[in-house]
């Protein structure tokens, strides 16, 4: 029984017009909301999904929807999150790429829900195909009277700008977006308070990703009901996975949570390449810790079951290592990442991840001492929990558990005295 | 180089979408970049601080954190090849060395033409068909191999020699009203 994913096209096929997203139903669940139902049974129906946030952190919708004030408080805004930029993680990108008028019908229900003024989306600044795109759809969206003054005879007045920003990760942690978006460098904010009492222009704001957006259509169109009768129990509906690295058939793969990873790996995305065994998957994006083989072949890919599993579900991307790639190397590139992409506030993640990065140099160079590999762990430890935002704690898991669940690898380095793999694990 | 009333107009004209003008400057950095050859030069940013009631200090700490935003100058055509974990595992470093040597210049560096300079990114959301090149702001060129580098360099000269020029032009960037491309 193959299933049959909702957010995109068919392969091949573009849905970006307006005339070609109505003809699959598209903004039948905007219609259906503002014509048929008030605000609080939208909030009702999108939190009786059970939909969860499919931006990394997998929070309940709904739930935080309803941490808004009562109406009355404006402007309210809704800050839409299109700065995908976890590593291994492209599947909003076809989103806006394919199918944008979803996430605007997405947005226009999210605003009836909760008297919304107007809905920011913040987009990744590298990502001017779908910039476009998302623009030209808004134009004909707005148009066609699904924007702008008294929707649908609704007496809803809602307006989406798309907004670019210029290339730094920390701008899709929820306040560094904010910060960004009011032209400041993204450096998150301490909480409390959150953005749904003061967010945007300290304004209660709403802030979801591009793909959780997207779900909202469909919630209301056909209900809660049928949401939940795909995915699991915790976990429910489909999510896009982006699978990539060494795999036959890298790309992204619509299905239901609970999907095992097994599957994604040798059946969707056709196995490794031949003679290849596997060595290693991230489940999630870098930021989540990596799994062995043996227990990547073993899970299901639900928020529940990685968690049990000793990872995360993240955003979905799934990043494949067979036997040639070489952990500390693997390692490295994490390090790296975030020792670039820390905003410098905190000091255990800016000088943390500038020290871990050196450190896996060293491993990998087979310049380190074993008493490193403990140095390496204390790291990661003094930089978990302890910061404004989650960049420091990503940064521990990225690479500290390559070093957690591949410690053997990571001595071999040390005891040769260079890599093991040398000259046949890839390049960093 | 102070801004041009033309390009002063264009950003007063974000100024609605926001209830406060300083949400304008990443989009007017953006512009700035476009109108400039791929860079911010300093001697704007008088200008389009006071054009947003902010401090220059308040653009150049914006300037220095982003990294798609330069402070010094680029090629007409700037190269960025994505350097994270699933680029790099489908070849990404041999690419960057292979450019490299090419053009004969390193990561950071400008050809002694202008034409091309090159930096290295991090994810471009581009994981499924990595290894991945990102030319100026243009969508993305997608499995690239190191044997194919010869060809994409002779498209970019030869768009460069019909546009008549070398070096910066205003083709970096968007002109981010949609559609530009």
């Amino acid at each position: 029984m193959a299933f049959v994913g909702y957010l995109l096209p068919p392969e091949g096929r573009n849905w970006s017009a307006l005339a070609d997203y109505k003809a699959n139903g598209g903004y039948e669940g905007a219609e259906k909301a503002v014509r048929q139902m008030k605000p609080a049974d939208v909030l009702t129906e999108v939190k009786n999904s059970g939909l969860r946030g499919r931006g990394g952190a997998g929070f309940a919708a709904g739930m935080k929807w309803s941490f808004l004030p009562a109406d009355g408080v404006h402007p309210r805004y809704i800050a839409c999150n299109a700065d995908e930029s976890e590593p291994g993680t492209f599947k909003d990108r076809q989103i806006l790429e394919r199918n944008p008028h979803q996430l605007i019908e997405g947005l226009l229900i999210a605003a009836w829900a909760n008297s919304i003024d107007a809905a920011y989306v913040y987009m990744r600044g590298e990502y001017r195909g779908a910039f476009d795109n998302l623009n030209a759809a808004v134009a004909e969206a707005r148009a066609a009277g699904y924007l702008g003054r008294n929707i649908l005879g609704s007496g809803l007045d809602f307006e989406i700008y798309v907004h670019r920003g210029a290339g730094a990760y920390i701008c899709g942690e929820e306040t560094g977006l904010m910060e960004s978006l009011e032209g400041r460098k993204g450096q998150p904010r301490k909480r409390p308070p959150f953005p749904a009492i003061a967010g945007l222009w300290k304004r209660p704001t709403v802030i979801n990703n591009v793909e959780t957006m997207s779900h909202v259509p469909h919630v209301i169109r056909k209900g809660a009901d049928w949401f939940k009768t795909i995915g699991t129990e915790k976990s429910t509906g489909s999510t896009i996975f982006g699978v990539s690295g060494q795999i036959m058939r890298p790309g992204t793969y619509e299905l239901p949570f609970g999907t095992p990873l097994r599957e994604i790996i040798h059946e969707y995305a056709g196995g490794l390449r031949p003679g290849r065994t596997l060595k290693a998957v991230i489940p999630g994006g870098v930021s989540m810790p990596v799994l062995t083989a043996e227990t990547a072949m073993q899970v299901t890919m639900d928020h529940d079951t990685l968690q049990k599993n000793g990872s995360l579900l993240g955003t979905g991307a799934v990043i494949v290592f067979d036997d040639t790639s070489c952990m500390v190397r693997a390692a490295i590139v994490i390090a790296r990442f975030f020792r670039h992409e820390s905003c410098g506030q905190c000091t255990q993640c800016r000088e943390g991840t500038g020290w871990l990065h050196k450190l896996m140099m060293q491993i990998e160079a087979g310049k380190a001492r074993k008493s490193d590999l403990d140095t390496v762990d204390e790291i990661t430890r003094q930089m978990e929990g302890k910061t404004i935002c989650a960049l420091s704690d990503a940064a521990a898991w990225g690479s500290g558990w390559f070093l957690r669940r591949f410690r053997p690898e990571f001595e071999a380095h040390i005891e040769r005295g260079g890599c093991p793999l040398a000259g046949v694990s890839f390049e960093v | 180089m102070p801004l041009s009333e033309e390009l002063k107009a264009r950003i007063a004209a974000e100024f609605p979408k926001y209830p406060e003008k300083r949400a304008v400057l990443l989009t007017a950095l953006h512009f700035i970049q476009a109108e400039c050859g791929g860079w911010v030069p300093p001697d704007t940013v008088p200008d389009l601080a006071t054009l947003l009631g902010i401090l220059p200090i308040d653009v150049e700490e914006v300037v220095s954190f982003y990294p798609m935003y330069h402070s010094d100058p680029v090629g007409k055509w700037h190269l960025q090849i994505c350097t994270n974990l699933p680029c790099c595992v489908a070849g990404a470093r041999g690419l960057a060395q292979a450019l490299e040597e090419r053009l004969d210049i390193l990561s950071g560096e400008i050809t002694p033409d202008g034409l091309f300079s090159i930096g290295e990114s991090e994810c471009l959301g581009s994981c499924g068909t990595a290894p991945v090149l990102q030319v100026n702001n243009e969508p993305f060129v997608e499995n690239l191999k190191p044997a194919d580098l010869p060809a994409l360099l002779e498209r970019l000269r030869a768009r460069a020699a019909a546009s008549g020029s070398n070096g910066s032009n205003g083709s970096n960037g968007s002109n981010g009203s949609g559609g530009g491309r």
